[in-house]
């Protein structure tokens, strides 16, 4: 048995050109993180649809991070960061519609050489989802 | 193909041990054993490996699989490998999924074998439900521009641009500065053979102006870029030179403008005129009047008369390539003020002192002043130790300032010149090694320095007085008068923001472009059909630059030389029967791929232009009915794979 009882379940979403390869060399540096994260890659954070994310967050896990591209991705550039931003604040009002704390979701842009601030950034996020607590709707 | 019964092959790798000393592989194969579908679960070795690929064809035939899960590295270094071992088993290449558990979970969970084994488990499982979703696709074939834009005039980007040339394809090479050849020109002599740099870059560019499926614009940036691997659009906007003839058709008559400008090309030793043109024998041979700095317009007309025309305009160009080199190159170290004595009188840089060779025609004078000892100082601007997180530093070695300044050094001793070489360590690798000890037995005298203490350059009379404690002599101080201080600088690559904002291929931690994998895909970006070459990606001799320009010249004739290029399926559906026309795909769309069509019997709805859609999903997320998704990775196939990885795990 695994499940330590108040040991947070993290989705990461990764994007296949710039932040999944960040998430690499974060293993290729061998710096350590969370192992109860689990990566998910998308070709470009935009395409995470707010409903995703609840899915998550109904589905067993406790939290939602996106690793997104920032201003380098290859498809949207600088527009990628406004995109994902507006998709982040509408899953975030849908989690509160469905009574989640929408604190439980979490951006960052990782570039593709981004380890240490990958490890920071997710276990900042991780400590902070450990503090909420399991999921639990009606939680707001 | 829905009615069909999944039989589902999973292999977990051990990757020698870089998995399976972090990982329990064998308990990963027993966790996902009873997964449904899974009708193959075993560990591997190597999966990679020809006998583990076979052994992957083999089950598919005789166990009749008709989905399959890899799990092992990052799906960068062996997702086509095994999507290739999938359709030589007779599968549909897409039918595939591969699990990432080395990179993202043993490398980076080396402290807990548990927790690693539980994580990896929880990727496969994610995997193969992604596979149980997964429907055959088929490849989207394109035809191919039989083209290779190249990026860079100098030494690598002629190299490319002539080998490509060679291959019969058609190349269009753009150089920002007015003239061809960067850096190299700017080189007195080069090991081996001593040749001068402009000698070499001039035996590339006759053989390249002859060739006629190459056009060369100089004095041009690339201003505008679209499309994708096969297929990319480019505007080239060309600057006038307002200069209508060959330079040596008014070398006289420009001999009378005054020297006002620091040269560039010499490195601000020497001032240049309005009217420019850098070398001798350099190309093109028609010079550039300089209009930013040129405050007397009227003296120029009246001086040239018809040979200048200040009415020329910028022209653009479009033009259409299967493949970009980018080879834009490295701009030398400048050290700052102060920086190991930089700015004093008699202190150089690596790259000034092969000008003062060539404009002395081989001898070392400074101001009429005859040079007796020589002092290189190396690592200057390489092998930097951050200060702090913020600061921007250069932690490589250059790696080609040691053999250079080696070089340089031999043929000033040949003339009778003392060499001392302060250092913090030789590396002259390979056969640079020969040069080293060419110098050493010629009576070179070597220094070593210790970063914490570097030396200091105090002006000492007409000479210069060399301040170091050499830790060879057990730290004793040493005070050297000397003639010249030569700081020898490391490489820093190009600043060019425009064109990366462009182009959208990155860099890595020493700011240089980063290759997609150093061993497996080495001049490849993460953009398909853009490559990189030279100095641009990382520090970089002739020689080097040279390989990696051919290198980067095979890998662009790949993709051109083809007539059609297969593409991945990846790309946006609209399901018209679920389409309630809300038009929020079209107007997030970046690339303008979804229009309004008619379909029959149904009605006007969105569509994709296929050709168009680059794949990245931003209209998905923004669909009230979920009628646009991707192909290769739908919203079933995402929703299935945070349920089967946010189960839970026994083990």
């Amino acid at each position: 048995m695994n499940e330590g009882g108040s040991e947070p379940l993290i989705l990461v979403f990764s994007t296949n050109t710039i932040s999944d390869p960040g998430i690499d060399f974060t293993g290729l540096m061998h710096l350590h993180y969370p192992t109860r994260t689990v990566i998910v890659r998308l070709p470009c954070s935009s395409m995470v649809r707010p409903q995703f994310v609840l899915y998550a967050l109904t589905h067993g896990f406790d939290g939602v991070f996106i690793a997104a591209d920032g201003p380098d991705c290859p498809y949207l550039a600088a527009a990628c960061v406004d995109i994902t931003s507006q998709r982040m604040a509408e899953a975030q009002n849908l989690l509160k519609e469905n009574g989640i704390k929408p604190e439980r979701l979490a951006m960052a842009g990782i570039c593709s050489v981004c380890a240490e601030p990958f490890v920071r950034s997710i276990k900042a996020f991780y400590d902070r989802i450990k503090d909420l607590g399991k999921v639990e709707i009606g939680e707001v | 193909m829905s009615e069909e019964e999944l039989r589902i092959g999973v292999y977990v790798c051990h990757c020698g041990g870089n998995i399976s000393d972090y990982v329990d592989v064998k308990k990963v194969v027993e966790a996902i054993k009873g997964e449904p579908g899974v009708v193959v679960a075993k560990d591997v070795m190597f999966a990679c490996s020809d006998s583990s690929q076979n052994e992957i064809i083999n089950d598919v035939k005789e166990h009749n699989l008709n989905r399959v899960v890899v799990a092992s590295c990052s799906p960068k270094l062996h997702e086509l490998t095994f999507r290739e071992t999938v359709k030589r088993a007779g599968l549909n290449p897409y039918l595939y999924y591969h699990a990432n558990i080395r990179e993202h979970v043993s490398w980076a969970h080396t402290d807990t074998r548990e927790g690693a084994t539980e994580k990896a488990i929880r990727h496969v499982r994610a995997a193969i439900a992604y596979v149980r979703n997964a429907k055959p696709l088929e490849p989207i074939r394109q035809k191919t521009m039989h083209a290779v834009l190249v990026i860079g005039g100098g030494i690598a980007g002629l190299r490319a641009a002539l080998d490509l040339s060679r291959t019969g394809l058609n190349v269009y090479l753009v150089e920002r500065s007015p003239f061809l050849g960067g850096r190299t020109p700017q080189l007195y002599r080069v090991y081996p053979d001593g040749r001068r740099g402009a000698d070499i870059v001039k035996d590339l560019v006759s053989e390249l102006i002859r060739r006629d499926n190459v056009a060369i614009y100089t004095n041009a940036e690339i201003k505008s870029f679209s499309g994708y691997i096969g297929n990319f659009e480019v505007e080239v906007e060309i600057k006038p030179r307002y200069i209508k003839v060959p330079y040596d058709e008014i070398k006289e008559k420009i001999k009378e403008l005054p020297d006002e400008i620091p040269d560039e090309f010499n490195y601000g030793l020497t001032k240049r005129k309005v009217i420019y043109y850098p070398y001798e024998g350099a190309f093109p041979r028609i010079p550039v009047l300089d209009l930013d700095h040129c405050s007397d317009v009227e003296t120029i007309k009246e001086l040239l008369g018809d040979a200048v025309d200040l009415e020329q305009k910028p022209e653009t160009v479009k033009l259409k390539v299967g493949a970009v080199i980018v080879a834009t190159g490295f701009d030398p170290y400048e050290p700052k003020e102060g920086e190991f004595g930089y700015g004093r009188q008699g202190v150089v840089t690596l790259p000034q002192l092969h000008r003062l060779m060539d404009l002395g025609n081989g001898e070392l004078k400074l101001n009429g002043r005859e040079i007796r000892d020589v002092a290189f100082v190396y690592c200057v601007g390489s092998r930097q130790k951050k200060s702090s997180e913020e600061e921007e530093v250069n932690e490589y070695c250059s790696r080609y300032c040691c053999n250079a300044a080696m070089y340089i050094s031999s043929l000033l001793m040949e003339q009778g010149i003392r060499t001392y070489h302060i250092f913090r360590d030789i590396r002259t690798y390979g056969r640079h090694e020969r040069m080293y000890d060419e110098v050493s037995r010629k009576g070179g005298i070597f220094i070593k320095y210790n970063e914490d203490e570097p030396p200091e350059i105090e002006e000492e009379g007409d000479k210069l007085l060399l301040k170091v404690k050499d830790l060879l002599t057990a730290g004793e101080q040493l005070e050297i008068p000397v003639d010249l201080v030569v700081l020898v600088t490391g490489m820093v690559p190009r600043k060019t923001p425009e064109l990366d904002e462009l182009l959208r291929i990155s860099r890595g931690r020493d700011r240089f472009y980063v290759e997609v994998h150093p061993k497996l895909r080495p001049v490849e970006t993460a953009i398909g059909g853009i490559f990189i070459a030279g100095a641009c990606q990382a520090p970089r001799d002739i020689c080097e630059t040279l390989s990696s320009a051919s290198a980067a010249a095979s890998k662009a004739a790949t993709v051109t030389l083809r007539d059609v290029i297969e593409l991945e399926p990846f790309k946006a559906e609209v399901d018209p029967n679920i389409c309630d026309l809300s038009k929020k795909c079209i107007e997030i769309c970046p690339y303008e791929a979804i229009e309004i069509k008619n379909y029959e019997g149904i009605g006007e709805k969105a569509w994709v232009n296929k050709a168009k859609c680059m794949g990245c999903g931003a209209c998905v997320a923004v669909c009230p009915t979920e009628a646009i998704q991707l192909n290769g990775l739908t919203n079933e196939q995402i929703r299935a794979m945070i349920e089967a990885a946010g189960k839970e795990v026994i083990i």
